[in-house]
């Protein structure tokens, strides 16, 4: 087992340094920081633009092989460069991992428990009133684009607070700017402006937990082990729960962990629509912006995100499937 | 394909009338998918959004990008039946333009991507040894790559004339991975068939046996994989879109059209209304088919029906 995971962590640290490696190569031979500097007002001299993107490590007269020695040469000690404004990139992308990871994390949480909870219950009364319904909304929902979604509860938003003549509901931003107060003050500012996007990710999660778990616990339902713990006497309730629903969330949180790491790059429609300043708003901005180490740094995060969520499926499918541990 | 071919071949000589029809798989899986409701209504609504994409230029007399100065974000009138946007363009005529895109992007994408996905998991599967690993690791390192960060960084080249069929081809590359692995599963079952060793040991080449034996046997999965496709494409397009990632205008999509009218949710409706709630049957149409497909065509699949 151990060996086993030894092996898999290899190799997913090698698949991380390619990406990014061929996400830095793509940028820097398709952005374009000198344009950046050329189009200032008042346009700076040709020799200011070349000692600039040197310092940065971005000048394109530069040999491509020589920038990205330099680059990955930093990146092994932990420095991913600068910005192109000369800010540095780890330190922010640290600011910026936290914001994303703050709503993912929350957004998946409640998503997942509200999903699996409605489609294992769904499960058990297929065919159902609310088997139907439950089927019908998520099926719906998976329909509509997250962007799509976005968008429409923010509309939903300024109409209930235009409605009530209040700011009931906040849509953008991640706490008000300029707000002070005592502590609490300050969360209940930052809890207010996360209902709405936290509730946008989390419903596109629910349906396609729903429909996850529906299925693997329909399959579960049939199996001879929930049959036989009910023949042994158990309530129909503790078979279903201990034995049924136990087995069924196995696959799961496979499916849990993927989902978490795909998100990172997933959210970035309603950070953006949002005004959070996350990974993905961040990455929107920096390819406008022609910043080639922002956007390395990006696809290193969301590459890393999804080995880690891969690894840890790994291990958490060994821990709960005693048939993996071989 | 060929199994269709081969059973009427079989049926057609047969004269004499006291031997039953010898069941036709697409005649069972017809009717199976005729007696779904749910693919009867996708189809019915996927028919009328092509119809409407296609008959768009017919139904206002306004040409796509042309403005009427006259008439800026203005709502419905006899005129512009679904309103104007800001800079006095049709709505009607921009939203059926965009839908025309929409859907041929995700059809070529869906296109693309599941042929891809066939020869490489089939070949990897077939071959095995060093092809399969080659074809493996290739997969898996697409599925690592940051299909979202590369596609943006390419958005560049969407621009300008054709560059939209840039973004499908990239759209596709970064889709095939999770089929193709299904694909390969299902290969290294059927290599050990009965009638792909009698192929092989008749000297029938590796491509043909793939071509003509292993991909038909899978036909199914891959019709209802290339359905499913078709909405994950045009919402990965829509998605871009709307943050001038994707089609790039003057070229038109139904992302397009849904970013420009997106400011104006709350204050002028029509701009927004017509191309989301397109947007949303025409994923949904999709989906439904390919849901109803998959049930219709996997044996395994009609327990979880609902």
């Amino acid at each position: 087992m151990g060996k086993f995971l030894a092996r898999r962590l290899l190799n997913h640290l090698v698949l991380v340094l390619l990406a990014t490696s061929f996400a830095y190569l793509l940028a820097a031979t398709n952005l374009d920081p000198r344009g950046y500097f050329e189009q200032m007002q008042p346009p700076p001299p040709p020799e200011a633009v070349d000692s600039r993107l040197d310092a940065l490590n971005l000048n394109d007269r530069t040999p491509l092989a020589q920038r990205y020695a330099t680059w990955l040469g930093g990146v092994v000690t932990g420095d991913f460069g600068r910005t192109i404004q000369g800010g540095d990139v780890a330190s922010q992308m640290w600011l910026k991992a936290g914001v994303t990871l703050r709503l993912i994390t929350v957004a998946t949480l409640l998503g997942s428990a509200l999903g699996v909870a409605v489609g294992a219950y769904a499960a058990v009364r297929q065919y159902g009133r609310f088997d139907k319904a439950a089927t019908a909304v998520s099926f719906l929902v998976l329909s509509v684009p997250t962007v799509v979604i976005a968008i429409v509860v923010q509309v939903l938003a300024v109409t209930v607070n235009d409605g009530l003549g209040l700011q009931l509901l906040r849509y953008s931003g991640e706490y008000s700017a300029g707000f002070d107060g005592t502590w609490w003050e300050l969360l209940g500012n930052r809890i207010h402006h996360a209902v709405l996007p936290t509730l946008v990710l989390a419903v596109a999660l629910f349906a396609s937990f729903a429909r996850y778990q529906r299925n693997m616990m329909l399959d579960v339902l049939g199996a001879d082990f929930v049959r036989t713990a009910m023949a042994k006497g158990l309530t129909r309730r503790r078979a279903l729960f201990r034995h049924a629903l136990r087995t069924a969330l196995i696959p799961t949180t496979t499916y849990f962990t993927f989902t978490f790491g795909a998100l990172v790059s997933g959210a970035t429609f309603t950070e953006k629509i949002y005004g959070w300043h996350g990974m993905g708003a961040w990455l929107i901005d920096s390819i406008f912006r022609q910043d080639v180490h922002v956007v390395a740094a990006v696809s290193w995060f969301m590459a890393v995100t999804i080995m880690a969520a891969s690894f840890l499926s790994d291990i958490l499918h060994a821990w709960l499937d005693p048939r993996v541990r071989v | 394909m060929s199994t269709t071919s081969t059973t009427e071949e079989s049926t057609a000589p047969a004269q004499a009338p006291a031997v039953p029809r010898a069941p036709s798989r697409t005649g069972d899986i017809t009717r199976r998918l005729l007696g779904t409701r749910r693919v009867l209504v996708g189809l019915a609504l996927l028919l009328l959004l092509t119809a409407l994409a296609l008959a768009g230029p017919l139904l206002t007399g306004w040409g796509v990008g042309e403005r009427d100065f006259s008439a800026m974000l203005e709502g419905p009138s006899p005129e512009h039946w679904m309103g104007t946007n800001r800079t006095g363009q049709d709505i009607l005529t921009q939203t059926t333009a965009g839908l025309r895109r929409s859907l041929l992007i995700g059809l070529l994408v869906a296109l693309l991507s599941t042929g891809a996905a066939a020869v490489v998991g089939a070949f990897a599967g077939y071959l095995g040894g060093v092809t399969d690993r080659a074809l493996t690791w290739i997969a898996d390192l697409a599925l690592v790559l940051p299909g979202f960060v590369i596609l943006a960084i390419l958005s560049e080249h969407f621009a300008g004339r054709g560059g939209w069929l840039v973004l499908v081809v990239l759209l596709a590359a970064f889709s095939w991975m999770v089929t193709s692995k299904m694909v390969r599963g299902l290969t290294v079952s059927l290599r050990e068939r009965e009638y792909v060793q009698a192929a092989r040991f008749m000297g029938v080449p590796p491509h043909r046996i793939i071509l003509r034996h292993v991909l038909p046997n899978m036909s199914s999965l891959l019709i209802a994989d290339a359905t499913i496709m078709v909405s994950t494409a045009v919402i990965g397009e829509t998605a871009l879109s709307y943050f001038g990632l994707g089609v790039r205008s003057p070229d038109i999509s139904l992302g397009v059209v849904i970013a420009d009218g997106a400011p104006f949710a709350t204050t002028a409706p029509w701009v927004f209304a017509l191309p989301t709630a397109l947007l949303i049957v025409m994923v949904l149409a999709v989906n439904m088919v390919g849901d109803g497909l998959r049930d219709a065509l996997d044996p395994h699949s009609t327990s979880h029906r609902s």
